[in-house]
């Protein structure tokens, strides 16, 4: 193995992108990066890159002894993945779920590896 | 089929070490020694007839090492399975194969923890996980607080029911005399208490304690010479569903529902055989949806089902008599005190919070709703 499955992840972050894991045994996506699929014990996983779509499944607002309260959601991908995460450009107490929403990389700079975030996604008429 | 047999060992003695805020210096390893001594006073036996060890606890790495040695002991059976705060009925299970495969004869079961003494931080280290830890979740809290923000979206169960899960185990609390919590509480109260990660304040979480304790578990004949009435293990289901909250496949359901049906299989009974129900309630949550998953209310309504009272003192289902997690002590790993408060009801050692009993269903929770185990005990009469 040449890169483990996080350091993939990563790599795809840095490209500003929501990579995961396929397993075509099973025919479903697999979440978090692993070694071993989780459905069929195989180690036969391709990589694809999500389209950025999904829906809040679950969300919460926690809030810390010392600063503002944030949002922490659960994310469930289109591509059929699930991930932690958190929806920004909104106050935090306002994310519902159901609520569609749009990956996008954020950066916290210094040692910290880039991580996925989410922002509400403008419905269209 | 778990391989257990029905009434295959009994629980024989049970004890609680110094509860609350313990004496400065004391460490997880005299708690659970000074439990074990207690136990073992409860059923007249010694040191010198133990031979089956197990034992968890976060703040030591290899605690069936120490607490080994620190007794003096060199036990044929150990198991130091650690699963969260289930791990005990873990144990249980484990106790009843051993004892009926005669890897041991009697076996003790012990807890201890300095928690609040030493602080959260120090007594159970967190682990990173890239993709949890960067959203800074506060665990255990924002990973239940999502369970049940989803059940109030499926169900529409309310803060208010969830508030009397936490106002029942106050009023059972006050009437037991080591519980931390000494004051009333009202719904009103919960509600408005400091918020933590919403929908739960303080108050829909369990407390911060220290303690430990220890029961010792025997082969149903030796159990019966005993100093007191043997409690059975009557059945034992174990699940394990995910680790972190992210990987949870339904947070309306929990392994309680397969951890239940095995127990209940095992025991030859169902949830209306059960007379008094001890849940690890770590936040109120929890109490819904073991009483969704054990099957003693339809699912989704757990919310309406602990109105009212129905699972206080005086209510139909007595629930959590000793005051629970959330209101008598909670050393991280609540597991072992959901046994000892069974067996002493069955028993009829509680006092005034005794409630009539034969059966008990004792159900650990660890993790974040990630691992589940149920014990169902049982008196003499119902073997």
């Amino acid at each position: 193995m040449e890169q483990s499955p996080l350091a993939v992840y990563q790599a795809h972050l840095d490209k500003g992108e929501l990579a995961y894991q396929y397993s075509p045994q099973a025919g479903k996506a697999v979440f978090y990066p692993r070694v071993i699929c989780s459905y069929t014990g195989s180690a036969n996983l391709e990589w694809r890159v999500s389209a950025g779509l999904g829906t809040v499944y679950a969300t919460t607002v926690t809030h810390p002894a010392q600063g503002d309260p944030y949002n922490i959601v659960l994310i469930d991908m289109d591509e059929g993945f699930r991930l932690m995460s958190r929806v920004e450009d909104m106050p935090p107490e306002a994310v519902r779920i159901g609520m569609r929403v749009r990956f996008r990389v954020h950066r916290p700079g210094g040692d910290e590896p880039p991580y996925p975030v989410f922002v509400p996604e403008e419905v269209s008429f | 089929m778990n391989g257990l047999q029905r009434a295959g060992a009994a629980i024989v003695g049970a004890a609680e070490s110094h509860l609350g805020h313990v004496a400065e210096g004391l460490n997880p390893i005299d708690l659970m020694a000074q439990g074990i001594h207690r136990a073992l006073d409860d059923c007249g036996l010694s040191l010198r007839d133990v031979d089956g060890l197990l034992c968890a606890t976060t703040q030591s790495r290899t605690s069936g090492l120490s607490l080994s040695e620190y007794l003096g002991i060199s036990p044929a059976f150990v198991d130091t399975t650690i699963l969260g705060g289930s791990s005990f009925m873990f144990h249980v299970a484990h106790a009843v194969a051993a004892i009926q495969l005669g890897m041991c004869r009697v076996a003790v079961i012990a807890y201890g923890s300095t928690q609040r003494s030493v602080g959260r931080r120090q007594a159970s280290v967190r682990e990173i996980n890239p993709f949890e830890t960067p959203y800074r979740p506060f665990l255990p809290s924002s990973a239940y607080a999502l369970a049940a923000s989803r059940h109030m979206h499926q169900y529409g169960t309310k803060r208010e029911q969830m508030a009397a899960v936490a106002v029942a185990a106050r009023e059972w609390a006050l009437m037991n005399p080591v519980a931390w919590e000494k004051k009333p509480l009202t719904i009103p109260e919960v509600l408005s208490a400091r918020m933590v990660s919403y929908p739960f304040t303080v108050r829909d979480i369990c407390l911060v304690t220290d303690g430990g304790g220890a029961i010792v578990m025997t082969a149903p004949d030796h159990a019966r010479s005993l100093k007191k009435a043997p409690v059975y293990v009557l059945g034992c289901g174990q699940a394990i569903t995910h680790a972190n909250i992210s990987s949870m496949p339904d947070l309306t359901v929990t392994g309680a529902l397969a951890s239940g049906r095995q127990a209940y299989a095992m025991a030859g009974l169902g949830p209306d055989d059960i007379d008094v129900l001890e849940l690890y309630d770590a936040f109120t949550i929890n109490t819904i949806l073991f009483l969704e998953d054990l099957g003693f209310c339809p699912k989704g309504e757990g919310g309406r089902f602990v109105e009212n009272g129905r699972i206080a003192p005086g209510g139909s289902l007595p629930v959590n008599t000793n005051g629970g997690g959330l209101s008598y002590c909670h050393p991280g790993m609540y597991g072992l005190f959901l046994l000892i408060e069974a067996v002493r009801q069955l028993r009829q050692e509680c006092g005034p919070r005794q409630v009539p009993c034969e059966t008990a269903l004792a159900h650990g929770n660890g993790g974040v709703l990630s691992s589940q185990a149920t014990v169902i005990l049982g008196t003499e009469a119902t073997v």
